[in-house]
């Protein structure tokens, strides 16, 4: 902005000769160019932030996914094999793949629908409303370990209170919950939402609720719509920006699951909650194959490009932008 | 025949009225089950930090402890070998460096990216927004590899030095946007009256920021306190610990002493909670809008 202002008040410039300096960081005056550096030294930190932490890390890890790694020593280069094992030696790869699509798929619907139907919920002018807002996303503020450790007390089979609540209801037998092969990613499903479904995803929400304009709803009353109609045509479409926002969001974070299922089960009982994010950390940091660790973040990264990209091109078919 | 008409309007009002009353009942309802749901694990907790070893394993279950045994809160700070009170100054000590370096540089940064004309700004700033899509584990790895030959691991610098390099995508982005709200006139006008650069923005805007740096902050803070792969990956002996990796240590061995300690693990659960409930009460206005503001404008 500024420098087209200052195009316009200074045009006999442009036929200037501009020094070497002017040419390199794409300005026109002097003024101009030492704006410019000033701007370059104050994003200097950064830049040598995506240098140190990112940029060269990413090269380095693409390296090491090709090579043999054991934190000491030099790599040693062993082309694709890393991949090659990862799809078809490593007998834990494609199980923890699968449960992580499976947690992905039950998660992200759960927590988008539960978080949507909360922020609803909340917009109705009820009284006491901020009471209920925190209360709601409590469960997001508590430290992922604590969390997970509550979590295995009260889901605990025989003493936890929850059985105890199934049992005093009638439940002849209360699931295992954590503590069973076949309830154990149900479980860590189950708390996942509970902590996420109250929290940032409902106030997006609910912001995004307050944004649609009143008088679309009064056009509607006058035009004889009921409540159904009215959100299914008003609210959801115009939610549709936000909507798609926490769906990325969600499923990025789905895909990263670790701490619950760490804290809560080890990846168990017998590896039923080991996940992606558990065998990448595994092998990267106990057994210290950070070669072929590096080779699963990687498989990791390509997926979640390939979803984040599927989302965004899909998002054209149904995302509503007002005005666009 | 008017009497009529208006007897029919009051009558469809009042069926209206009941119908709404009812609906609002239902939800009443509704909003308390749910608020049970989402509190009643808590308070569970929060009970079971004031319960005896016995009340915690009995059965059927204790909800609620005949005496509250506040001396568990004491208890959990002098166990021997779950240094409690050094994991909570771990942990301060990267939450404050981490909070600081994040809120500096981030808004050095997005000053830059706000005000800035220079060659290479959009495509550094598309690169900004696309590390928010890049899993962390890809990134890991290497950095865990830099930092070992620094010889910083099993300390605390890799925890917080690297937010001192501009303190991440989100950051940035969430200082930006507010940037480009307040008008430029402030700074052409400080400009022409003499002031430098890191003058407009230390000693003009900075102030004008003060309710995104409160957002920032207390989002950091909070994500900080809780953060968990990164202290596990770094840290590996007890009294290096945060409170995050000291509570699974503490889960996993919660009988070191011999006596099961599990109430004084919910205790030292409880003790984790705390600042980040606190510091979410008193920054609840910013904090809320912080998070509204990146996802409307995301």
């Amino acid at each position: 902005m500024a420098v087209a202002q200052n195009r316009l008040d200074v045009p006999g410039t442009r036929r200037q000769k501009r020094s070497l300096l002017a040419r390199i960081v794409g300005t026109h005056t002097k003024f101009q160019t030492t704006r410019a550096l000033w701007g370059y030294l104050f994003v200097l930190p950064w830049v040598l932030g995506l240098i140190i932490f990112w940029g060269g890390p990413i090269l380095v890890s693409a390296y090491y996914s090709l090579t043999a790694f054991e934190l000491i020593g030099t790599p040693k280069w062993l082309g694709l094999d890393n991949y090659v094992r990862a799809f078809t030696r490593d007998s834990l790869f494609w199980p923890s793949m699968g449960r992580t699509f499976a947690f992905t798929a039950v998660y992200v619907p759960a927590a988008i629908i539960g978080a949507l139907l909360l922020a609803i919920m909340l917009n109705q002018k009820l009284k006491g409303t901020n009471i209920y807002r925190t209360i709601f996303f409590m469960p997001h503020l508590i430290p992922a370990v604590a969390l997970a450790v509550v979590w295995v007390f009260l889901l605990q089979p025989r003493l936890g209170p929850i059985n105890s609540f199934l049992r005093d209801l009638g439940v002849e037998n209360p699931p295992g919950w954590l503590a069973s092969r076949g309830s154990a990613l149900y479980s860590v499903i189950l708390i996942n939402v509970w902590a996420a479904v109250g929290g940032n995803t409902m106030l997006i929400f609910l912001a995004g609720l307050q944004g649609v304009p009143q008088e679309l709803y009064e056009a509607a009353d006058i035009d004889g719509a009921g409540w159904w109609s009215k959100f299914r045509n008003v609210t959801l479409p115009l939610l549709t920006p936000t909507i798609f926002f926490n769906v990325v969001l969600a499923i990025i974070a789905s895909l990263k699951v670790f701490t619950t299922a760490w804290v809560a089960t080890k990846g168990g009982p017998s590896y039923a909650t080991w996940f992606f994010a558990l065998h990448i950390y595994t092998e990267a940091f106990q057994y210290f194959r950070l070669g072929y660790a590096s080779a699963l973040a990687w498989v990791l990264a390509v997926i979640l490009m390939f979803f984040t990209w599927v989302q965004v091109r899909f998002s054209r078919r149904w995302v509503h932008y007002e005005g666009g | 025949m008017t009497t009529l008409a208006q007897r029919t309007t009051t009558t469809r009002s009042l069926w209206d009225l009941v119908r709404y009353r009812s609906g609002r009942a239902v939800l009443y309802v509704i909003v308390l089950a749910l608020c049970i749901m989402f509190g009643f694990p808590i308070f569970w907790t929060l009970m079971s930090s004031l319960k005896t070893p016995q009340e915690m394993f009995a059965y059927p279950p204790v909800i609620i402890p005949q005496n509250f045994q506040w001396e568990n809160y004491y208890q959990v700070l002098v166990i021997p070998r779950i240094p409690v009170q050094r994991w909570a100054l771990n942990s301060t000590i990267i939450v404050v460096l981490g909070t600081v370096g994040t809120v500096v540089t981030a808004s050095l940064v997005a000053y830059s990216f706000a005000r800035f004309e220079y060659r290479g700004r959009n495509l550094l700033f598309i690169i900004t927004l696309s590390t928010l899509m890049l899993p962390a584990q890809v990134t890991l790895i290497p950095q865990f590899v830099l930092f070992y030959n620094f010889g910083w691991v099993n300390t605390l610098l890799p925890l917080w030095v690297p937010l001192w390099f501009g303190g991440g995508a989100f950051a940035i982005f969430l200082m930006r946007q507010f940037l480009m709200t307040l008008p430029r006139d402030l700074d052409e006008a400080a400009l022409i009256d003499g002031a430098g650069y890191f003058r407009i923005f230390w000693e003009i805007l900075l102030p004008l920021c003060k309710p995104v740096l409160a957002t920032l902050s207390i989002i950091t803070m909070i994500d900080l306190w809780s953060d968990f792969l990164g202290p596990l990956i770094y840290l590996n002996s007890p009294e290096k610990f945060t409170v995050s990796v000291g509570l699974q240590f503490f889960n996993a061995t919660p009988e070191v002493g011999g006596d099961p300690m599990q109430h004084l693990l919910m205790a030292a659960c409880v003790l984790s909670m705390i600042p980040v409930i606190v510091v979410f009460f008193l920054g609840q206005r910013f904090f809320v809008q912080g998070i509204v503001m990146s996802g409307i404008k995301g």
